[in-house]
């Protein structure tokens, strides 16, 4: 009684989103964790009993499952490739937008962050017609530059990198606003104190900006490659994972295992995956962090 | 003398250098949505044409007609609508609750709770997704705003977000009001509120902009034709009109314009709820 009396109120207080997190995520993530050591599929869904344990099969089917490997190469090439590029792109506007001779900040700001907030759907629509080898206007501006025209979306080679660019357009300015604010916290003195030293202006960028922003840029690349390995929307629309499988992420083969083919307990094994090598990375990076710290 | 005018020579240029590519880089960030607009415009084929026109020769409305009249567009704008408005402010509350408590509230076992709560963030949403589809399909909430709603009413992140910005309020303020005989309750709703509301409106729009955006889970929980969002309803319409540029690109427009529209209004408040996300203690 005096227990409820002391920390009632504050049970109340938490009560309505603990209940929430409680039933449908944390229960879900322990259901999953279950379901991946089951066969579950379109028979267990009318009757639980059709439900067989097997144990560390679905794993094992995964790891001798050619498309897994597909799916995984392609995701890693997407973060791989795109996110340092990304991380890059950002930081150099950052530092442009950042300069002391910019003008129209607040202008350029907002410009750069509007594909931000736009929606991913409605965008990989677009760009797959921009990306049309006959009338697209990205090949009509190539020609211009001699390129030939590339079949963006239909030609293996070219349909991950099409991703890329359109996924590095749509979210550099989510990470170029982390890095502005990153770069005003610098103190004005150093530079000062740079300048009087002589330095040059790649010698302030990496002696003085790229030091006192390490802490900034780690918590860019984690939360950008975190992103990044959820790739879905943009091979979901624009190219269904084709062509040749060149674009099919690991969220596109679990969503197509689970909703389109109903073998549930191989989705979930594959979502578990995804878990564990996204955990694996973002422990790494901050490990390799410290060590440069030290 | 000489030495300070090339200095302010290299200034000049460097300036205009700089300038130039801010300007260049925001021409090709914005011409792909000016390219959606203007197509939008255009009448049905004259976009696949060589040289690809950027500007309409002539304009006509039409494709927005047909997708209002014919392709229930209106009906998946409110869908979208009355979900991103009811999911933010849901959670809004739900999550500022908890943020108060977790914050200025004293229960056992509380840095606990909360530090599982954010290594639990790791965990990325797909995980979630077929048990959860269960328990709803269970629950009968398939095809029904509660499918989106109730998963969505509560945020580690929203939590998280709340607490931080309480730790600029000063207990002794808190403290003050209790000795005045305010309960918990009335602290939260008459002191705690009013001083959160940057970082509720910050999350609210957080919220809002994410869930009209949001395209996976609509996917997989609104099989219904008629209970599509405007994104799934979008991906759904490429699959029958992809042939049909300048409808797609209408289209487009009205899943992306309204957003863009509320985010160039109160953009201040979104970007500082992206620069307080990223700080950390």
């Amino acid at each position: 009684m005096n227990y409820i009396n002391k920390y009632g109120i504050a049970f109340l207080f938490i009560a309505p989103a603990i209940t929430v997190l409680f039933f449908f995520f944390f229960v879900p993530v322990f259901a999953a964790f279950v379901m991946s050591f089951t066969d579950f599929d379109i028979y267990a869904l009318a009757d639980f009993k059709n439900i067989l344990f097997i144990g560390f099969k679905n794993y094992q089917n995964l790891i001798t499952d050619p498309l897994f490997w597909t799916a995984l190469k392609n995701t890693l090439y997407f973060v791989v490739i795109g996110g340092p590029l990304s991380v890059i792109v950002s930081l150099s506007v950052a530092i442009l937008v950042n300069s002391k001779v910019a003008k129209f900040k607040t202008f350029f700001r907002t410009i750069f962050f509007i594909p931000v907030v736009t929606t991913i759907v409605a965008v990989s629509v677009v760009w797959k017609y921009l990306y049309h080898p006959r009338f697209g206007l990205i090949n009509y501006i190539l020609n211009y530059f001699s390129i030939e025209p590339i079949d963006w979306l239909g030609n293996s080679d070219y349909a991950m990198p099409a991703i890329i660019i359109m996924a590095i357009w749509k979210n550099f300015g989510y990470n170029m606003i982390i890095f502005v604010a990153g770069l005003q916290s610098i103190p004005e003195q150093l530079y000062e104190a740079a300048k009087i030293d002589g330095a040059n202006e790649w010698q302030k960028f990496y002696n003085i900006t790229m030091p006192m922003l390490s802490q900034t840029t780690i918590f860019v690349c984690i939360i950008t490659m975190i992103g990044y390995f959820q790739l879905f929307s943009e091979p979901y629309v624009m190219t269904q994972g084709g062509p040749l499988n060149s674009t099919l992420s690991i969220v596109l083969l679990m969503y197509q295992h689970g909703f389109k083919w109903w073998s549930m307990g191989y989705s979930v094994s594959i979502a578990f995956m995804l878990f564990v090598i996204i955990y694996a990375v973002t422990l790494f990076q901050l490990k390799w962090q410290k060590k440069k710290e030290i | 003398m000489a030495k300070e005018k090339r200095n302010i020579m290299k200034n000049k240029i460097s300036s205009i250098l700089i300038n130039l590519t801010l300007f260049i880089i925001a021409t090709i960030t914005i011409s792909p949505l000016l390219w959606m607009l203007f197509v939008s415009f255009m009448p049905s084929g004259s976009s696949s044409s060589y040289p690809p026109p950027f500007l309409p020769n002539e304009i006509t409305i039409e494709h927005y007609k047909i997708l209002f009249t014919k392709l229930n567009l209106l009906n998946y704008f409110l869908n979208s609508l009355v979900l991103s408005i009811s999911i933010s402010l849901i959670s809004v509350l739900v999550n500022s609750m908890a943020g108060f408590a977790f914050a200025k509230l004293f229960f056992p076992h509380k840095d606990k709770l909360f530090r599982f709560l954010l290594a639990s963030l790791v965990v990325p949403g797909q995980v979630t997704m077929l048990p959860l589809f269960f328990i709803l399909n269970k629950l009968g909430f398939i095809n029904t705003y509660w499918g989106l709603i109730i998963p969505g009413m509560a945020s580690i992140f929203g939590i998280f977000l709340i607490k931080q910005y309480l730790y600029s309020i000063p207990d002794t303020l808190i403290e003050a009001a209790r000795i005045d005989g305010a309960s918990d309750f009335t602290i939260y709703y008459k002191i705690i509120l009013p001083l959160c509301k940057p970082i509720l409106v910050t999350l609210t729009i957080f919220t809002f902009i994410g869930t009209w955006n949001d395209f996976l889970w609509p996917l997989i929980i609104m099989t219904d034709d008629s209970m599509y969002t405007l994104p799934v309803a979008l991906a759904n319409l490429m699959g029958e009109h992809a042939l049909d540029t300048e409808l797609m690109m209408a289209g487009s427009v009205l899943t992306t314009l309204p957003i863009i529209i509320l985010f160039m209004f109160l953009q201040r408040y979104y970007i500082e709820g992206i620069t307080a996300g990223s700080i950390k203690e």
